[in-house]
This record gives structure tokens, sequence and C-alpha cells, in this order.
């Protein structure tokens, strides 16, 4: 029963934002119930395995392997959020903050989600409560990013449904009952019509595939990051394609319980290098550091694509990777946050010399792009070794090519941007923003912990995060 | 019970092709919402037996999709002083055209699929097939914010035909939260609808062009 309490915390937490009469301390709901949810979900994760307490919702193994990442990053993305909002006091804050916090609420309920209607529930109304929080900044450009995310991501939202249901006609075409929970679909494994089990494979994949950010279905990633707060990106690229992998994964595994395994497994494989390649090539040309961001996340997403394609030890870098992805994101779009506001600008023609101007922020910018880049010792070059060794022990040694030459494209283009905007001379205009923006602590802890959490991921791996990855793996590939 | 169901869902299908002819908004909105309530009577006609949660989730269809949906898009239209989408990217006769023929491919690829012997002469997955390709077909053809929306109505439409071949194995509860969901995000689509039309003085998508590489 305790694991409900990971989804009525932050929803309870989200109505008494709501209900908050005071613009200037209602930002502390979301460090008081992101401590609350991170508390539960490690203390919950160390209480060892129970049994899902539903059949239709439960913290079980795979949730247990993400959703603690997923909850550490909001905490800090909470904490950010207090100072973030004291400085956008001009701005009323109820919706933003009630919005974030249902967002945490309902990923948690996506992940723990045990039912195909019930995940496709919640997933969607993730997307939903984070359209308020993409147009904070209440300009046209937001609008027009809001209106770009709502329209390919309520299509790509559509599509997952038509394959829920797709799915569960193939369990009802094969005789079975047509209950959608997981684990009577895996049970039924064999039974289920193939025919069915593809196009449901097809259109799952399109579905969550856009919402994780899979190329090419990626289109509507940078618009939004570039034009969402920084926390808002850092819960979105650390959050919620974390959600949609998740989901993925879940019906992966019915797929191949069907059967069909190899074939999902050749398109997670082909759609990931897809996504790595497209995202090292619009690096190379992109001008924004937060598109940059956008384009980043579409790399790492189609990393993680891949090693669940890889199956196995693969997989279990995947999880590695989300953990990775979810610290070096949140750190990278904090500190860009903040280097966006001293700057006042986004692209290399406005902004130079930031080191100067924030050196702080610019040496955890730096930091970060070190660590997203896959530098020793960060977490990230761990994981992605893994998942490239996978591919050679596998027989996949073309894939594990196409990897690492993009990821060399990746750097190019990562550093080119990042030594841009942080060496030269300092833009007058920056120095004048810079008398309104201070450095203070409270804007710089939160991204160095994030930044120390994925060294020390990759320094010491905690044995516990090592065994609920394992058992995450079992989950997903034990056949009945 | 087939006939009655399928007499609805072909209703439903030249709904489509009406949709696709229309060149003025109010009269798009009102084929979309006369849609929803069509699909929303299907239940009734399926279930044999009456049961309150069915007949609970479609009187909320039927208000939902009917009237909620459409009075919110209406009033969209009225603030922005709109009321044709004249220029699509696909003229009305080549849509009608592609549509007609795409309703065509729908019932021979529904054929093809593989279904139930008890599904095989019902005309709920051509139907469905059907709506999703004209639905998309309006999302990609027309120019205004308000006609995409219509669109992704016709969409969600055709998914929801898709959903009643499970009828008798999902629960409810779970149609209730998806139509909940569908609710609230047309709900809030027609909120940005109104925030464009602020921002931009317009309500052309073709004009929101300034993110790009």
């Amino acid at each position: 029963m305790k694991e409900l309490l990971l989804i009525l915390v932050p929803l309870g937490a989200a109505a008494g934002a709501a209900l908050w009469p005071h613009n200037r301390s209602r930002p502390w709901f979301l460090p008081a119930a992101g401590l609350a949810h991170a508390l539960l979900a490690f203390g919950l994760l160390a209480g060892g395995a129970e049994a899902p307490f539903h059949p239709w919702l439960g913290y079980d193994a795979l949730a247990r392997a993400v959703l603690p990442a997923v909850s550490l990053l909001f905490l800090a993305c909470a904490a950010y959020g207090v100072p973030y909002l004291r400085l956008r006091a001009e701005r009323p804050n109820r919706v933003f903050v009630a919005g974030l916090l249902a967002a945490l609420g309902l990923m948690s309920a996506a992940h723990m989600a045990r039912h195909l209607g019930l995940l496709w529930i919640a997933a969607e109304a993730v997307t939903l409560c984070s359209v308020p929080l993409l147009h904070f900044n209440n300009t046209p450009r937001a609008y027009e990013a809001t209106w770009k995310y709502l329209l390919v991501g309520g299509t790509g939202i559509a599509l997952s449904l038509l394959g829920s249901f797709c799915l569960g006609y193939a369990s009802l075409h094969g005789g079975g009952a047509g209950d959608l929970t997981f684990a009577a679909l895996m049970a039924q494994g064999a039974g289920l019509s193939r025919p069915w089990v593809l196009i449901a494979w097809v259109l799952l994949l399109a579905g969550y595939g856009t919402k994780m950010g899979l190329a090419p279905m990626h289109t509507w990633k940078p618009d939004a990051y570039g034009e969402a707060p920084g926390i808002v990106g850092a819960m979105l690229a650390g959050g919620v394609t974390t959600v949609a992998f998740i989901a993925l994964l879940r019906v992966r595994a019915v797929v191949s319980a069907a059967g069909a395994g190899p074939v999902a497994d050749r398109t997670l494989l082909a759609i990931g290098l897809f996504s790595v390649l497209v995202a090292a090539l619009f690096l190379l040309s992109t001008r924004d550091f937060k598109r940059m961001l956008a384009y980043s996340s579409v790399e790492h997403m189609g990393i993680l694509s891949l090693g669940a394609a890889l199956g196995g030890a693969g997989l279990w870098a995947a999880f590695f990777h989300v953990w990775n992805n979810s610290m070096t994101k949140g750190a990278l779009f904090l500190s860009a946050g903040n280097i966006r506001r001293a700057a006042g600008g986004r692209t290399l023609d406005e902004v130079s010399g930031m080191a100067a101007v924030t050196p702080r922020s610019a040496a955890l910018f730096m930091a970060g792009l070190l660590a997203v880049t896959a530098c020793p010792p960060f977490g990230p070059f761990f994981s992605e070794l893994l998942i490239l060794k996978s591919a050679f022990t596998t027989g996949q040694p073309g894939a594990a090519g196409v990897l690492l030459a993009c990821l060399l494209l990746a750097f190019c283009g990562l550093t080119r941007v990042v030594f841009a905007i942080l060496n030269g001379r300092p833009r007058r205009g920056a120095r004048q923003a810079d008398s309104r923006f201070r450095e203070t602590l409270a804007v710089i802890v939160p991204p160095a912990v994030l930044l120390l959490l994925a060294l020390g991921l990759g320094l010491a791996t905690p044995q516990f995060l090592r065994e609920s990855w394992t058992a995450a793996v079992s989950q997903l590939v034990s056949t009945p | 019970m087939t006939d009655g169901l399928n007499l609805l869902v072909g209703l439903a299908m030249g709904l489509n092709l009406v949709a696709l002819g229309s060149s003025r908004l109010p009269s798009l909105i009102q084929v979309a919402a006369v849609q929803g309530v069509v699909l929303g009577v299907m239940p009734l006609v399926m279930e044999p037996d009456f049961r309150w949660m069915a007949v609970l989730i479609a009187v909320a269809t039927m208000a939902m999709k009917g009237l909620v949906i459409p009075a919110l898009l209406r009033r969209a239209m009225r603030t922005a002083n709109i009321d044709r989408d004249l220029n699509p990217l696909i003229g009305f006769v080549p849509s009608l055209l592609v549509g007609a023929a795409g309703m065509i491919a729908a019932v021979l690829l529904a054929r093809q699929l593989p279904l139930l012997p008890e599904h095989q002469e019902s005309l709920l997955a051509p139907g469905a097939l059907a709506s999703v390709f004209t639905g998309l077909l309006l999302l990609v053809g027309r120019s205004k914010a308000i006609s995409q929306v219509c669109g992704y109505l016709i969409l969600e439409n055709g998914i929801y035909l898709f959903g009643l071949l499970l009828i008798h194995s999902t629960p409810l509860l779970v149609e209730g939260g998806i139509l909940l969901d569908l609710t609230v995000a047309v709900f809030v689509i027609g909120i940005i609808v109104d925030r464009i039309q602020r921002a931009f003085d317009s309500l052309d998508t073709r004009k929101l062009t300034v993110l790009r590489e």
C-alpha cells in the first residue's frame, strides 16, 4: 500500500499548491514534496521487493530500477525551482507549481503501471500536465513550441492508444480474455495473434517513441526544450522520456513473449542508431545552446533504445544509462538556465565569454559537457562502454561502429557550442544582465549535486542499484 | 445488433467525407460534434443488457464530444473572428477525393486484417481506419489551428471506434479514464489556440515558423 504514496503525495501537494494563496511561499511545496517522494522511493527500494499490491499498479522491479533516479532529479529541480521562481516573481506560479507536482505524481503512476490502459492514461496525463509548464514564459515563441508539442505529442500519444487497443485485440484474437495487464499478456505469450502484435508494436513504438523523442519523431523536442524554463527542460529530458522508455520496455517484453522479440529488437536497434545519427548531425549545426541540449537528449534516447535492443547485458547498461542521463541532463539544463539568464540570449551570435560573467555555472556547464559526452570517470562513460561491449558480444560490431562514430561527431558538435559560449569576451548585454542575476548557492548547489551524483555513479556504482537493475532485467527477459 | 451498429458506423464514415469537403469552420466543428454523438450512442447499441456504467460513459461521451468541446472551439473561432479555412495546404476537392480513396482502401485493408468471426461483418475496423486516415489528412492538410483540432478529434474518434471492438473485455473504468484524458487534451488545446490567437493575431499555423534550425 505504501507505494501508492509515491503517487498520492505529489498529487496531494499539487492540490495544496493550487489552493495556497501566496505566490511567494508557494514554490516551497516543490522541495517538500520532492523530498518526501525521494525518501519514499529510496525507502521502498531499500525495503526489499514485495509483491505488487494490485495487478494494475505496483512498485515492481522495473519501477524500482528507474523511479528513484527521476525522484532525485525532481528533488534537485525542486530545490532550484525555489530561487528560480523568486527571480520570476512577476509571473503567477500557481499553475506552474501545481503542474510540476502533478507531473511528478503521474510520472510515478506511469512508472508503476502494470496495465496497458492505465499506463496510457498516466503517460497522456503527464503530457497534458507539462503543457502549462512549457509556456510559463508566456512569449509567442513559447506558444509556438507548445503548439508543436501538443500537435506532435498528441498525435503520437493517439497512435500509442491505437497500439494498446491492437495489443488487446491480439489477446482477444488469440483466444484470450483481452486482459490488458502486462502479466496476463506475457502469460498468454505465443497465444497472442502475431499479426496484431506486430501492428501493435509498430504503433506503440511510434507513439511512445514520439514521447521519448526518438528520431524521426523528435521534431517537437528542440522547440520545447529551447523555450521551456530550465527545470522543465530537465524534467522533460530526464523524467518524461524515462516514462516513455519504461513503457516501451514493458511492451517489448510482451512482444518478445509472443515470439516476435527479434523483430522488436531489430526495430529498436535501427531507430536507436538513426536517432544517434540524426542527433549527431544536428549537433554539428545548431547555434542555440538550449536546443543543443535537446539534440543531446535525442542522442541519449537513441543510446537507450540501442541498449534495450541488445537485451541482457545491454538492457542492464540501459538502466544504468537512464540514471546517468537523468543526472547529467539535470545538471546541464539547470546550469544552462543560469547562463541563459545572465547572458540574456541563447545563440552563439548573442552569447560569449560566459566563463567570465558566470564562472561557477560555466564550470558546471563545462563539467556537464564532459559528463554527457561520456568522458571518464563520469557515469555515462561506463554505461556507454557497457552498451558498446554488449554490441560486440552479441555480434553487432556494425552498430557499435556507427555508435562510436556518432558519439565522436556529437562530441565535436557539443564542444563547439559550449566553448563558443564560455570563451571569448563577454557581450555588453550580458554584463548588464549580470547585475540582476547573482550566482547564489541556491542556483549552484542543485546542478552541482546532480553532477557529483553522475560522477559517483561512475566511480562507485552502489550495489543496491546494481541489484535493482539486475532484478529489472530478469523481470523483462523471463518468459513464463 | 450488427445492422444498427453498422448503420451508425456508416454514418460516421459519411461524416468524415463531409468534414473533408467543408471549408467553413462552423460546419467542420458541427460535423465533428455530430460524429461524437453518433459514437457516443454506439456502446448502448452494442451492449445487450443495461449497465449503469456503460450508460454513464455513453452520456459523458455525448456531452463532451457533442457539446463541451464544440462550444469551446466555437468560442475560440469567434474570438479569432475567422470562419473559413481559406488557404488549405491540400485543397478541398483533392482532400475529398483522397479521403474517398482512403475510405475504399480502409475497407479493403480491413478485409485483410485477421478479425474474429463476430467482427467480420462489422464495419468497426474499416470505420476506425477511415476515421484515423481522415483525421491525419485534416491535421496535415489544413492551415488553421481550429481545423487541425477538428482533425485531431476525428482521429480520436477513429481510435474510439477501434476500441469498441474490445468493449466486452476492457474494463469501463479504463474507457472512462481514456475519455477523461482526451477531453482534457482537447480542452488544453483549445486554451493554447486562444493564446496563439492573442500572441500571433492569427490562427494560421503556417505563421508559426520562428523556431527552426
